[in-house]
């Protein structure tokens, strides 16, 4: 049967089992969405592009489905960029589709042209400039083929209006063909006996796992080694979730602003089992110094993150799920109590403190969400301040609980992501904990929250001060704090009111205490402006570029 | 170090600009890059010659392969291999030059391929020690323009790089 390509891109979407595309339209973009109009999948109207591709963001990293958004050409294109650089960093698999001007007009700068396949090489795993419709279906096949497997990533589609509105033989392609791109899925047993052997023969080990344990869902074979082995379970940022954050053998993230117990225990550590994380410069600070004494074991599906930064004793490559299911009948139970009481006395001598008094404390509101949500909630976070005290005191339960902008650093993420995260998980309670200077930034987003109505419950922490510049200036500046102040804040809680949205302003420990049960168990969005005491800073910290067990603490 | 990599790609638009541009953004030096249809209309092949050592050579080839476009990539430096480089040189040449440019020319095996009133143009087929020398020699006459294609190179013997139907390697 013949439809046009427009059409054809719907069905192909619903042969993917999409549920809600987010987008804006726009010129370019018109025959898309007039195929749309019959179509049964959800289309959600942000307010601005950037909000788009963030939604979708948030929606993958709480479902693990592949977000989809659209835009028109050019300027719509364009506001994609950040959003997809900040999918590419985390590897979030979206699938993205832009308008573009008519084949005849590429090229010739025309109204409204870009060329985003040529600005997103660098920032999406692959991307097409759909040429000829015929090829469209095979395409999208593939991208969502790309979008999801191997290392997961953004992928782009370009589309020319008269390439959408050419009438083609729909036919859904059953396969990918692609010569070039075969992921390594299963590891190489003898690397994974090697691994064993290692892991035997360690008395102090410590297993950092990042990311990918969520990407591959190898969270239970992850605590079983954990809980076997008896090693200690470190997290990186992206990492969070993935380990239960109560368990006695978790020691909380690591790194710059990770806890000192965690940052010693890889320090002391014999053997470093490397499970899906990259050992980013945030995590490992000063590459020659980190984890000194130990061998390491890395377990990665991208080979070219295997020894990039740190030089690796045992690479494995493979999905992280499938090498720990061959390794896990490798590993015997072992008591390690010796090296277990170290950690012990290292969380006791070294626990996450802050002083109280002085205001109203940030630490003691993300402590008193986790308390009534059990962490049990999806935590969704911008950045700054705010993110790292949630990775410090939030105690996350679930995989997939924790949807954050780690290795772009987004401000403006939370609040679309949350959008996006609520839309994908409607049973589950989403929290948006964003600070004064990221809510700002994608603040128009209040009307899709409000318009889809959809009950995230925001809360900002707001001193009033872009403090994690200001937390850099005040060390590395000598307090010469440079345009990090807002002199002037709108009136949160009536710009909450302006978008039918519910506010309320806690000041004292006693009102966050009183508020936060309150406010959770309220239907609909909500806002809690939260006035945090100004001077407070994100410790422990470990100062550029030393080793991570050098901390400074309050 | 200078490395030798031998790397097939889908024949696809924007190809080479996914190649080029991995290797800017990520600060590597390429000395050159030749590239050209293979048999299979549907696969190019990249001749890229790039400096730096064992590390940079292993990322460099790991980040490569995540392109979905690049099929196979195989550094070749450590084989026996035969590599060439064609040069074009616009030399002056004043009648009276005319015979000493030509016996140069012998030496090297160059052929004249373009007689001005002042100027010949010559090719030159070989490595890159014989396109360098050649070029020295013409040097002395005034060289009014050069341009080459950059070095391809293959395996020797019955030893190849290329893919079967089902993409993988064939090594003999």
């Amino acid at each position: 049967m013949e439809i046009t390509a427009a059409e054809a891109l719907v069905r192909c979407l619903e042969e993917e089992k999409v549920e809600v595309i987010f987008g804006y339209p726009g010129g370019f973009m018109i025959p898309v969405y007039d195929a749309l109009y019959h179509a049964r999948i959800k289309h959600v109207l942000v307010r601005h592009e950037q909000g788009a591709v963030h939604a979708a963001d948030g929606y993958a990293r709480a479902t693990g489905k592949v977000g989809v958004c659209m835009s028109t050409s050019g300027p719509g294109a364009t506001n994609l960029v950040t959003g997809i650089a900040n999918a590419y960093m985390d590897s979030v698999p979206l699938v993205i589709f832009t308008g573009q001007v008519p084949t005849s007009q590429v090229g010739t700068d025309a109204f409204q042209e870009v060329d985003i396949t040529g600005i997103t090489i660098p920032i999406t795993k692959h991307n097409y400039l759909v040429k000829s419709a015929q090829d469209l279906p095979r395409i999208i096949k593939n991208a969502f083929h790309i979008a999801t497997t191997g290392r997961p990533g953004p992928v782009l589609i370009d589309l020319p209006m008269d390439v959408a509105q050419t009438r083609i033989n729909f036919e859904y392609p059953r396969q990918v063909n692609l010569k070039g791109y075969k992921p390594t899925y299963r590891g190489h047993p003898l690397k994974i006996a090697e691994a064993a052997q290692l892991i035997k023969q360690s008395r102090r080990p410590v297993i950092y796992a990042g990311g990918g344990i969520i990407s591959s869902g190898a969270h239970e074979e992850l605590l079983k080694l954990a809980e076997t082995i008896s090693a200690p379970v470190t997290n990186t940022l992206m990492g969070l979730s993935s380990f239960p954050g109560d368990h006695p053998l978790f020691l909380g993230m690591l790194g710059l602003h990770g806890t000192r117990y965690a940052n010693i225990a890889v320090t002391e550590c014999d053997l470093l089992i490397a499970l899906g994380a990259r050992f980013d410069i945030r995590a490992a600070s000063k590459f020659d110094a980190f984890a000194p004494h130990a061998a390491v074991i890395h377990v990665d599906i991208d080979p070219a993150e295997i020894g990039k930064n740190v030089r690796v004793d045992v690479p494995i490559v493979g999905d992280v799920r499938l090498v720990l299911q061959e390794l896990l009948p490798l590993v015997e139970k072992t008591d390690r109590s010796e090296w277990l009481a170290r950690i012990q006395e290292l969380k006791e001598q070294y626990p996450l403190r802050y002083q109280r008094g002085n205001g109203l404390k940030p630490q003691l509101v993300i402590e008193t969400l986790y308390r009534h949500t059990r962490g049990e909630a999806v935590i969704v976070t911008d950045v700054g301040q705010h993110q790292m005290w949630v990775a410090q005191y939030y105690r996350f339960k679930r995989p997939r609980s924790l949807v954050s902008s780690g290795g772009l650093g987004t401000m403006g993420f939370g609040l679309p992501a949350a959008v996006g995260a609520q839309l994908g998980v409607p049973d589950q309670q989403v929290i948006l904990i964003t600070g004064d200077g990221s809510f700002q930034m994608t603040i128009q987003e209040l009307a899709t929250l409000k318009e889809q109505e959809l009950p995230v419950k925001i809360f900002m922490l707001n001193n009033f001060q872009l403090g994690m510049v200001r937390q850099i200036q005040h060390y590395y500046c000598e307090g010469r704090y440079m345009a990090v102040d807002f002199k002037f804040h709108p009136e949160f809680i009536t710009l909450a009111k302006a978008y039918g949205i519910k506010g309320y302003t806690v000041r004292t420990e006693e009102e966050v205490q009183e508020i936060v049960p309150q406010v959770l168990s309220e239907p609909g969005p909500v806002l809690v402006n939260c006035l945090i005491n100004p001077g407070e800073n994100v410790l422990p910290m470990v100062p550029t570029g030393r080793r991570i067990d050098e901390t400074f603490e309050c | 170090m200078r490395h030798t990599l031998a790397v097939l790609v889908e024949n696809n638009p924007g190809v080479l600009a996914r190649v080029a541009g991995l290797f800017s953004r990520r600060g590597y030096n390429i000395d050159s890059l030749a590239v050209g249809r293979t048999d299979n209309p549907a696969i190019s092949r990249m001749t890229i010659v790039v400096e730096g050592d064992d590390r940079v050579l292993e990322q460099v080839t790991k980040q490569l392969h995540k392109l979905i476009d690049v099929i196979k990539i195989s550094d070749i430096t450590a084989d026996e291999y035969v590599d060439r480089e064609l040069v074009l040189i616009k030399v002056s040449a004043e009648p009276e030059k005319r015979g000493e440019i030509m016996q140069i020319a012998d030496v090297f095996r160059a052929r004249i391929v373009d007689l001005g009133r002042r100027t010949m143009i010559l090719e030159c087929t070989g490595n890159e020690g014989k396109v360098k020398a050649f070029e020295e020699s013409l040097r002395p006459y005034g060289i009014k323009e050069l341009v080459r294609t950059g070095k391809i190179a293959m395996l020797r013997g019955s030893r190849y790089t290329s893919i079967t139907t089902n993409g993988s390697r064939e090594d003999e």
